[in-house]
């Protein structure tokens, strides 16, 4: 089962490439703006860099969640796989999985690129990554709570945002500490495992907290 | 007799918002029936379904049933996998392996085998709808439950779509099928929604 799931994700991962490309187009637009807007940011490595990139970051999830199950929702394939899987706890899963992939794992890769921009010193480059590596996992589960709830409104960018933004603000605390830590040159370990337990906590979760919101939005509709 | 493949409806009645849809329900369908399910619009068909299915919970009454193919309005194929790929899913989904001989075998007698590696996207309403029927036979589950499955048919794709309800129950299927064209189908059950009375007396 999570074989044919998992390929089925991943062809329409590769066909679909908008959702790769329009989040992390906004990504890189933003920080942009960022850039030109506050050029005194990139002149020297500053504070504000590890907020503002973090900050980004979330909305990018947003934008990129609003996504998550609205394809299948709309195709009818979200109300077949309630009904039809094995286990429906394994499809919303893998469907987390690729979001995360699409998204959060990009970030990951593009924060070389990203973070300089913002004004991020070379040396907290590598705490960064390992941040968002730890962190937008999170981000991608909790979030798929709210995406799960609000799939069924036609607009529901708002709300899910007003629903998952709050849910957010542990992985900001963290995740901001890690960078700025990394940025003076000093340990970080404690916040990571603190990021790690955040991210393993909202796992056991959020599918289970998704599943229901996808129901209902099914049964709504 | 009732066994695990028997449908079995004990004075069900369906809501959708708080308003009753249709008065208390009663039917046993022994493995093999043809159900036929008639109604005017609004008369809870769909609504009927779905709690069958599974996806709908304002209901009093009790049924059983056995676990159920579902075919609403959307088809539940993704427009962006071929015909083949979105069969391949629903297999997965079941964890049963997908059968690809059965299956192009299928599209070939339903006349959709030339488009067994085009997008679903690219197909006709009428198309997709011929790549659903292949997946209902393709299913280890034994109840289909179609939801106006004769909506964009050519009267080809009709003929073949009768002929394979009947496969389906004389190898002890069962169908419950909302319509508003009568299937020929032999052995049919015809189960008629009719609002609740104190609705129709206004």
């Amino acid at each position: 089962m999570v074989g044919a799931l998992l390929l089925r994700e991943w062809k329409i991962l590769l066909r679909a490439r908008a959702s790769i490309v329009n989040p992390m187009a906004f990504l890189l637009l933003s920080t942009l703006l960022f850039a030109i807007a506050a050029p005194q940011l990139v002149a020297e490595p500053s504070q504000q860099a590890s907020g503002i990139l973090w900050v980004l970051v979330l909305f990018t999830q947003l934008l990129s969640l609003d996504a998550m199950f609205r394809r299948d929702y709309d195709s009818g394939t979200l109300e077949q796989s309630l009904i039809m899987a094995d286990v429906p706890f394994v499809a919303v899963l893998i469907r987390i999985f690729v979001q995360w992939l699409g998204t959060g794992l990009v970030i990951v890769i593009a924060t070389p690129v990203i973070g300089p921009l913002l004004g991020l010193s070379w040396s907290a480059v590598p705490g960064t990554m390992l941040a968002l590596l730890l962190g937008t996992p999170a981000l991608s589960l909790l979030g798929s709570i709210g995406a799960g709830i609000t799939v069924g409104f036609s607009r529901g960018g708002i709300i899910l945002a007003l629903l998952v933004l709050p849910l957010f603000l542990p992985v900001l605390i963290f995740g901001t500490d890690i960078v700025n830590a990394a940025g003076a040159g000093l340990n970080y370990t404690a916040q990571a495992y603190w990021l790690a337990l955040i991210t393993l906590v909202a796992l056991i979760v959020s599918p289970f907290a998704a599943l229901a919101g996808l129901r209902i939005s099914v049964e709504m509709q | 007799m009732t066994d695990a493949l028997t449908l079995q409806f004990d004075s069900l009645a369906c809501q959708r918002d708080g308003r009753a849809l249709f008065a208390e329900l009663n039917l046993t369908a022994p493995a093999g029936t043809c159900v036929e399910l008639l109604g005017a619009n609004g008369a809870g068909k769909s609504t009927l379904l779905r709690t069958l299915a599974g996806l709908h919970s304002q209901y009093q009454g009790t049924f059983q049933s056995p676990p159920a193919v579902y075919q609403g309005h959307r088809l539940g194929l993704d427009e962006l996998l071929t015909p083949l790929e979105n069969l391949a899913w629903f297999a997965g989904l079941e964890s049963c392996v997908f059968d690809q001989t059965k299956a192009l075998a299928l599209a070939a007698r339903l006349g959709i085998l030339a488009l067994a590696h085009t997008p679903c996207g690219k197909l006709s309403a009428g198309q997709q709808r011929r790549v659903a029927m292949i997946r209902w036979v393709l299913s280890g589950r034994r109840l289909w439950l179609l939801d106006e499955p004769l909506t964009a048919l050519d009267t080809h794709a009709q003929a073949w779509l009768n002929e394979i309800i009947a496969e389906h129950c004389q190898s002890g299927g069962s169908v419950v099928c909302a319509t508003h064209t009568d299937l020929s189908v032999p052995l049919k059950t015809v189960l008629n929604l009719r609002p609740p009375p104190e609705q129709a007396s206004w």
